[in-house]
């Protein structure tokens, strides 16, 4: 019978392939879903994964919605390398574009783009952390658990958001939308190239992303991180101090999350509305994960998970496939990819039933002595 | 305020705590059994559409709480497979539930958006339901309702009156010594949560059948995440879910009504009652380390394989 | 009636059990016959435990024979086994601590009797084997030496034919350990079999009837250990004479660790409260702290090591700087190093190579430079360790938990020596680790002593602690024992104070 067996040693091979074959079971498990919903699977693979990055204004659509999802699982997968579970980026998120935001809003008629710009990723980053900063201190002097109290904060944001856009930022000559003005050019990034949407926030992304993996390999902080993930006693005994982790974990997460959503509001949206990310946030959990909590491994998986959201919008214009499908797909990817996780430790051998031996051994092995 | 005002806003309270009444408690056995897991909010989801769904097409009510019972062990029993038989992280797995049952709901209830089913109405009980004030306010509930209540009492026996009951507060503390002496570890885990998702599933079909009987994306609102803080607020306790359950509702009922009380704050920060009271009661409960260590089950959250 | 006398109670025959890494039993035959005590002898890691394990169907061979009074059985689960009338005493009690003695007591029992109603059945069968416990005190509020006759009543309950002991003495001091021979002798005279696993030799001798002795899996020899000497047994339990160690009278220099008047309240529910714990360790001695397990070792050494804060500056004194309040890193920075008792997952972490588990607790000495890690001085680091401390591992690289017990110890043991302390704080140094690998700890710890460090050893081995220390203290109830001159003292009266009948003498010392 088959049989799981513990691995000596984690193998790292199974590290690298685990979240590929994690994909390819996902497509197989697209390619059924498909069929089952009485479409052609060849076409909509055409139309969901090839289609949308068939040019150049698709593929910066993809590097657009990927910046995002970048950050905010960078940030995610840091903290989650030191058991830091900080599962409310859409709520840092959505703080960062009420600041960021919200100082372009305040400097409306201020109209020098160098000094703008930066003062308003400055303020999306320090609105992200200032949201993380909650969970962080609670947890450190109240021990509350920052899964939950980070989570019920993305409401909290939300609600927040919608207050705002509905009552005192609300856009005077905006028919009653609730919505803001939209913001000055000064306010907007930079695009990177004509013709596509995607601006400077990629790159700042992909440095962070650079950044980050600094950080985790080669600094003795990142050490830290992960040795408090892998073994908490081990940490403690070594007195790396729990608290700082937990600190530096949630402000990284926050600041970066928050700089996604000033992106977000400065760049394909430019302007505050009630909703401004179809929940990259939580997106951003299953990337950090696919990505195997590594920074590189978080912009590939990124590029991944937007393509899932672009191919769903094509799919539901062309082929009226429910977009929704977007979400399945998510969800299962991760959930392939733990279990894929599996043979990292395990491997599977055929191995003969137990079975007891008849013959009795008399012979007594002896050693040398 | 008036008898009149009064008794919808503590029989809307009822409704409102029913569907956590069942999730937490679901979510406290599954705990009590060392299990982790933080997917309730995927498995309210899935059990919403999966009830409302069967409902709307069979127009038996019945039949859709059985589906979404059904539909929210469905998940659990992924979540047990992927945890329990492969060792995956609980944590991660749990989010990963939660992230799937959201796409999944989405997914499965795009035709039923805008239909209607005619929810779960309250029974009257003869005699008793027409006395004056306490009738309305006791005895005109909906039959889950009291079901609720008496699965309460039900699991306040189980848990301390029974020896599977013993057990699954065995497995919890030391699932080492269970396996020593000879127990089914891994099984007793399962059942443990497969119950937990039967209860998820149900609340969520309550949600979407009786309290407002129509589908709508993300309709849980963080209810499962609520039923999750109100297992540590309970300090893993029957009596204090159903304690907890109770307040929320209380919570989210009254913030429905305070503008019609003359509460002249934004509705938006009304609606924030519940998410920062969750909050505030975690901190409460959290902020001496002894009330966990003393009342969290020892394993939770702990992989266990009996071979390694 | 002979016939049935002669016929052995349980037979194994072939029994081979592999796992992944190592082959844990290897065609091991055995006999036991009714009345009988037999020990099962053999040093850690020689599969003794699994052995045991596939007796009391927690376990199954990959192959092999397993007779019960004569017929072939298949022993699939604990449950079976104690159907046949095999209990089972497990070394690492599977007790629950928030249940109570009751309760326990009934979820062993296979038919389904009421924790109120087995109460009386518990009084009447402890109190009948002079093994006294109340049975609704829950067990997390009992001391090791009362959870071991929760375990052995358990099995009592049962009348069993067979009663396994797996390490029993390891939680005892040495006035409990002729208690517990008593109540063995008895049940033995009663005709139940005795299934004793031990690698303590002279509990052995005194003890059992025969012996069994394993090693690497196999066994090894059959001896009557009444008629052997110390010698011999050890030589067929290690295969080669016993290795000593030297520990040579030295003058002890100035104090480097003092503690005094440290009393700490511990934050864990089930943990032990440190009350008024005075001691001095100074340069080039080394100072043994015994006691049975539970009695304030883990709560002490986390307020040496600094992971609970002691509180006031001067309760916790290293040479003449006060440090009662700093954290781990701190105190190292001062010249302290610790070997913790939980190897994987605290004194290592298991999925990092050694390289990474050297920069664990190596960062000040230069392996870090601006916040930067130098990996080439962190592996070169810890070539060194695997090196001079003779660690069986592939290289550098190889993730901790691939080594063995012993190798781990030895490259943890190695880390903290070669990072130059001025005092160190060991654990257990040899707990779980096999007689070569002990050896090799305790030398190292006693160089390290040569060379003028202080060296505090908490450990549960008496007879490790009487060969290398030069002063013992013992700590009970989270008190701690005058410290006196190892020379100056004995066995027994360790032993009594390990019972906690110190306080009398505490005046005495200080008059």
């Amino acid at each position: 019978m088959l049989k799981l067996e513990p691995r000596a040693e984690p193998s790292r091979a199974m590290a690298y392939a685990s979240p590929l074959l994690a994909v390819v079971l996902t497509l197989v498990s697209g390619f059924l879903l498909f069929s089952l919903l009485g479409k052609d699977p060849v076409q909509a693979f055409t139309v969901f994964f090839l289609k949308p990055v068939s040019n150049a204004y698709g593929i910066g659509e993809l590097c657009l919605k990927a910046t995002p999802l970048t950050l905010c699982a960078l940030g995610l997968a840091l903290g989650y390398r030191a058991n830091v579970w900080n599962i409310g980026a859409e709520g840092q998120l959505t703080i960062g574009a009420i600041v960021g935001g919200g100082v372009a809003l305040w400097l409306h008629d201020f109209n020098n783009a160098w000094v703008l710009l930066p003062l308003m990723l400055v303020g999306g980053a320090l609105g992200g952390m200032a949201w993380a900063a909650i969970p962080a201190i609670l947890r450190n002097r109240f021990h509350t658990n920052e899964i939950l109290v980070s989570l019920m904060l993305v409401y909290v944001a939300k609600l927040l958001l919608s207050w705002l856009v509905h009552g005192p930022w609300r856009d005077p000559q905006g028919y009653n939308f609730p919505q803001s003005p939209m913001f000055h050019d000064a306010a907007m990034l930079p695009l990177l190239a004509e013709g596509i949407r995607t601006n400077i926030a990629f790159v700042i992304a992909l440095v962070l992303a650079a950044v980050s993996w600094v950080f985790a390999e080669k600094t003795f902080a990142g050490f830290r991180f992960k040795v408090a993930g892998l073994a908490p006693a081990a940490a403690s005994y070594a007195g790396f101090s729990e608290k700082r982790n937990v600190w530096l974990a949630l402000m990284i997460g926050g600041g970066a999350a928050g700089l996604a959503g000033i992106a977000e509001v400065a760049g394909p949206i430019g302007q505050l509305q009630p909703s401004i990310s179809p929940g990259y946030g939580f997106a951003a959990i299953i990337v950090a994960f696919v990505g195997r909590l590594h920074p590189i491994g978080v912009v590939l998986a990124a590029l991944l998970m937007s393509l899932l959201y672009i191919g769903g919008e094509t799919a539901q214009i062309q082929m009226a496939l429910p977009a929704a499908v977007t979400g399945v797909f998510q969800g299962m990817l991760l959930f392939y990819l733990l279990a894929a996780d599996l043979f990292i430790n395990f491997r599977l051998r055929w191995k003969p039933k137990p079975h007891a031996a008849t013959t009795p051994l008399t012979v007594v092995a002896k050693e040398p002595a | 305020m008036s008898a009149e005002q009064l008794i919808p806003i503590l029989a809307s309270t009822v409704g409102a705590a029913t569907p956590l009444v069942y999730a937490s408690l679901g979510e406290l056995v599954v705990e009590r059994a060392g299990v982790l897991n933080l997917g309730v909010e995927g498995m309210m989801l899935v059990g919403a559409i999966a009830g409302f769904a069967v409902a709307s097409q069979t127009g038996s009510l019945t039949l859709g709480f059985a589906a979404g019972m059904l539909a929210g062990m469905a998940l659990s029993l992924l979540f047990a497979f992927l945890t329990l038989t492969l060792q995956t992280n609980q944590v991660a797995t749990g989010l990963a539930l939660t992230l799937f049952g959201v796409g999944l709901s989405a997914f499965a209830g795009r035709e039923f958006v805008g239909t209607v089913v005619n929810g779960l109405k309250g029974v009257s009980i003869p005699g008793l339901s027409d006395i004056p004030f306490l009738g309305p306010l006791l005895f005109r509930f909906d039959i889950l309702v009291y079901l609720s209540l008496a699965l309460f009492v039900a699991m306040q026996w189980f848990l301390n009156r029974t020896r599977a009951g013993l057990l699954v507060r065995a497995v919890g503390e030391s699932p080492q010594s269970a396996h020593s002496i000879g127990y089914p570890v891994i099984l007793i885990r399962y059942l443990a949560v497969l119950f937990g998702g039967a209860m998820s599933g149900l609340a969520g079909a309550y949600l979407s059948q009786a309290i407002t009987p129509m589908w709508v994306e993300g309709m849980t609102a963080g209810r499962g995440w609520i039923a999750l803080a109100l297992v540590v607020f309970a300090t893993w306790k029957p009596w204090r879910v159903v304690l907890g359950a109770y307040l929320f509702g209380g919570v989210t009922i009254l913030q429905l009504h305070a503008q019609g009380f003359g509460v002249s704050v934004p509705s938006e920060f009304l609606s924030m009652l519940p998410y920062v009271a969750t909050i505030v009661v975690l901190v409460i409960i959290c902020r001496d380390p002894k009330t966990i260590l003393l009342n969290q089950p020892v394993s939770l959250g702990q992989r266990y394989h009996p071979d390694a | 009636m002979n016939d049935r006398v002669s016929m052995p109670r349980l037979q194994l025959r072939g029994i081979t059990k592999s796992y992944p890494a190592v082959v844990a039993n290897d065609r091991v035959d055995l006999e036991v016959r009714p009345g009988e005590i037999h020990a099962v002898l053999g040093e850690n890691g020689a599969g003794k435990s699994t052995l045991m394990k596939i007796i009391y169907g927690v376990t199954r061979p990959d192959a092999g024979e397993v007779l019960w009074e004569g017929r072939p059985v298949q022993i699939a689960s604990p449950a079976e086994a104690r159907r046949l009338g095999i209990g089972m005493v497990f070394q690492h009690f599977a007790l629950f601590e928030t249940l109570t003695v009751a309760e326990n007591i009934s979820l062993a029992l296979d038919d389904r009797i009421k924790p109120a109603k087995l109460a009386p059945r518990i009084r009447e069968v402890s109190e009948d084997y002079g093994l006294p416990i109340d049975p609704d005190r829950l067990v997390h509020s009992m001391s090791v030496g009362e959870r071991q006759r929760v375990e052995i009543v358990r099995c009592l309950l049962q009348s069993p034919k067979l009663l396994i002991m797996d390490e029993p003495t390891s939680v005892l001091t040495p006035q409990a350990v002729m208690k517990l021979f008593e109540t063995l002798r008895r049940l033995a005279a009663e005709g139940c079999s005795i299934l004793y696993i031990s690698h303590k030799l002279d509990e052995i001798q005194l003890l059992c009837d025969n012996a069994t002795v394993l090693r690497g899996g196999r066994v090894t020899g059959a001896a009557r250990p009444k008629q052997e000497t110390a010698e011999s047994l050890a030589k067929m339990m290690i295969g080669s004479d016993l290795p000593e160690c030297h520990l040579d009278a030295r003058e002890p220099g100035a104090p480097m660790l003092r503690i005094d008047r440290l009393t700490l309240k511990t934050l864990d529910p089930f943990g032990v409260t440190l009350r008024d714990v005075g001691l001095t360790v100074h340069a080039g001695e080394i100072v043994g702290i015994a006691g049975v397990s539970g009695n304030g070792q883990k709560e002490l050494l986390a307020a040496l090591s600094g992971e609970s804060p002691a509180g006031k500056p001067e309760t916790i004194m290293l040479g003449e700087l006060p440090a009662g309040h700093l954290d781990p890193a701190r105190r190292r920075d001062l010249g302290m190093g610790f070997v913790p008792e939980e190897r994987l997952g605290r004194g290592a972490v298991p999925a990092l190579s050694l390289a990474e588990n050297a920069l664990l607790t190596g960062s000040n000495r230069g392996m870090v430079q601006h916040g930067l890690i130098r990996h080439k001085v962190v592996r070169g680091f810890a070539r060194d360790v695997i090196t001079q401390f003779k660690v069986k591992a592939r290289n550098e690289q190889a993730a901790a938990s691939s080594l063995s017990g012993g190798n781990l110890q030895k490259f943890i043991v190695g880390r903290e020596t070669m990072l130059d302390p001025k005092i160190i704080v060991v654990a257990q140094p040899t707990w779980g680790v096999d007689v070569g690998a002990s050896m090799l700890i305790r030398q190292s710890l006693i160089d390290l002593r040569d060379r003028g460090v202080a060296v505090l050893v908490i450990s549960e081995e008496l007879d490790e602690l009487f060969m290398i220390c030069d002063r013992l203290a013992v700590i009970a109830e989270g008190r701690l024992s005058p410290a006196v001159p190892t020379s100056e003292t004995s066995i027994e009266k360790i032993g009594a104070w390990m019972g906690g009948q110190f306080k009398d003498t505490k005046g005495l010392a200080h008059a």
